[in-house]
């Protein structure tokens, strides 16, 4: 496939370990218009979004090495990602857990699995005006 | 009269006058196998038998039955403060016992099956919140099927996907279909495994009580010269959890039985009054082990309460008449029991009476043991034991009796408003009742 590079204000940072979401989730994006770069473990994490420097995170909570709520929290604690727009991904979708996530500073919340328009309304409804 | 659970009376009474079992079951018509299911527990009694029983055994009939109604009473108030918006008339509960014995055993054996279900369904909940295994094999089936409906989705409805990407796709939905199998399976594997942990009381140590009152609280294949620990038949309980309780336990009892053989047990502990600390001291145990096998030993009328530190029941012998509470919440905070637990190594004794139409009284023997697993550096252990023994014939006490203490059973359903430590009203107490320092 030829990959259409994004439109500016519209690069995606996917922070998830499972390969065949993230290869689900990087079609649905980028037939979008959006760039997605891909980070498969909690650990790194916040050196890959500092390198990527996205405009948009989606971050998964089970992570091997770090949980996305902690990730979550050292990217608020940082005045220069505090305000960074971020998508939690979760398999839990019970109400506790959406307020767990609206807590720890997440901007939106999709519980697994979920259709693919709903993924990608939550994106476009975070984008950057 | 009402037929009741007599057993432990006449057992302790016939004991006490040295008669034989077949003796007395021949005076009162019975065969003596009968007679031992009474003893047991196992059979109610009532009316003409009941009369000769405590004819035999010259004592009134209502001294071999009280026990048996005042634990039922217990059992009925007991259900009314687990559902107190129900607005039971507490006060009336002897009235429903004397005109309505069935209704009473019912809303009382009712009560206690929906105490066993509660419990049951707050474990599976804490296992669903917590369980490791549970949560990561229902992790995986979600990922599995939140891969294979995104990909799905995105084959159905590109129909201009380029070719590699379908080609991709559809392996990550092979691939994905065949690890949501593997994990649907390995799930009603695990859930099929641990049918069993969830069912009857889902109370570990309440299924291992059960089991040992079905034996009559003994083990014989325990006692030296028996078949041993691995004869003891572990595998009848349903939980994994309950049958560790029990392997230990069976493990300790054996050495217990080993270091106080039975007929020597027997003959010291009618030489010493049955005072566990003279016992421990005979056989060099722990006074905590010599209180056990007085609790444990084959034809043992006494019940046992054994606790940690911070209370919470580590394991139940009943007595008849004198309610014993369950998991982690406490009994009448004037059981010795407690005041052992503040002074290890220190002998706490009491003659309790219970409230009731006809007070209930109990020698209650009490003792606390310190370790220190860890050494110097690490935390003191406490665990203290309560022996119980059956209700003293209602009447004047010996004049080296003792001063009687004042107890409960537990606050909720005690009757006791003025009680200084009281630590919850009752539903038997007025409004209004105050719980003060």
């Amino acid at each position: 496939m030829v990959e259409r590079p994004g439109r500016p204000g519209r690069h995606v940072l996917l922070i998830e370990d499972e390969a065949n979401i993230a290869e689900a989730i990087r079609f649905v994006l980028m037939r979008d218009g959006w760039r997605v770069s891909v980070h498969a473990a909690g650990a790194g994490a916040l050196e890959a979004l500092r390198q990527a420097a996205p405009d948009l995170v989606i971050l998964d909570v089970m992570l091997p090495g770090r949980s996305g709520f902690d990730i979550l929290g050292d990217l608020r604690a940082d005045p220069a990602t505090a305000r960074l727009p971020v998508l939690m991904l979760t398999a839990k979708g019970q109400p506790r857990d959406r307020e767990a996530a609206g807590r720890a500073g997440a901007d939106q919340f999709l519980a697994k699995p979920f259709a693919n328009a709903d993924l990608l309304a939550a994106v476009r409804a975070l984008a950057p005006a | 009269m009402v037929a009741v659970l007599a057993g432990a009376r006449v057992r302790e009474r016939r004991l006490a006058l040295g008669l034989r079992q077949a003796a007395v079951a021949r005076a009162v018509g019975v065969s003596a196998a009968y007679l031992n299911l009474i003893e047991h527990d196992r059979r109610r009694v009532g009316g003409v038998l009941l009369d000769r029983l405590a004819g035999v055994l010259g004592v009134p009939p209502a001294v071999l039955a009280e026990g048996g109604e005042a634990a039922l009473i217990d059992a009925l108030r007991a259900a009314a403060a687990s559902d107190e918006g129900a607005g039971a008339e507490v006060a009336r509960g002897e009235e429903l016992l004397s005109r309505f014995p069935g209704w009473a055993r019912l809303v009382a054996a009712q009560a206690a099956r929906i105490e066993r279900l509660d419990r049951a369904v707050g474990l599976l909940n804490d296992r669903l919140g917590q369980d490791p295994h549970l949560s990561a094999a229902l992790h995986e089936v979600l990922s599995a099927v939140a891969s294979v409906r995104s990909t799905a989705a995105i084959l159905v409805e590109t129909p201009d996907i380029e070719p590699e990407w379908r080609a991709r796709f559809l392996a990550n939905v092979h691939e994905d279909s065949e690890r949501l199998a593997a994990a649907a399976e390995a799930l009603v594997r695990y859930l099929d495994a641990g049918e069993g942990e969830a069912g009857l009381a889902g109370d570990p140590l309440a299924e291992v009580e059960a089991w040992l009152a079905a034996r009559g609280w003994h083990l014989p294949e325990l006692e030296p010269g028996g078949a041993g620990v691995a004869a003891v038949e572990i595998g009848r309980l349903a939980g994994s959890a309950a049958r560790s309780m029990a392997a230990s336990l069976a493990a300790e009892l054996a050495a217990e039985a080993a270091a106080m053989p039975a007929a020597a047990f027997d003959a010291a502990a009618e030489g010493y009054g049955r005072d566990p600390l003279r016992l421990a001291q005979h056989f060099a145990v722990p006074v905590l082990a010599a209180m056990r096998r007085l609790a444990l030993r084959p034809g043992a009328v006494e019940g046992l309460l054994v606790c940690d530190g911070a209370g919470a029941v580590l394991f139940r012998k009943p007595v008849a008449g004198f309610p014993l509470p369950r998991g982690a919440g406490g009994g009448c905070p004037l059981w010795p029991v407690y005041a052992a637990l503040a002074r290890p190594g220190q002998p706490v004794a009491a003659l309790a009476e219970l409230p009731g139409p006809l007070p209930r009284r109990h020698a209650l023997r009490a003792f606390c043991e310190a370790r220190h697993p860890a050494g110097f550096g690490g935390p003191e252990v406490r665990r203290a034991a309560m022996l119980i023994a059956p209700a003293l014939p209602p009447g004047p006490l010996p004049a080296d009796a003792g001063p009687v203490v004042a107890v409960g059973p537990v606050c909720r359903i005690c009757p006791r408003e003025a009680c200084p430590a009281r630590r919850e009203p009752s539903i038997l107490a007025e409004a209004g009742t105050g719980i003060g320092f």
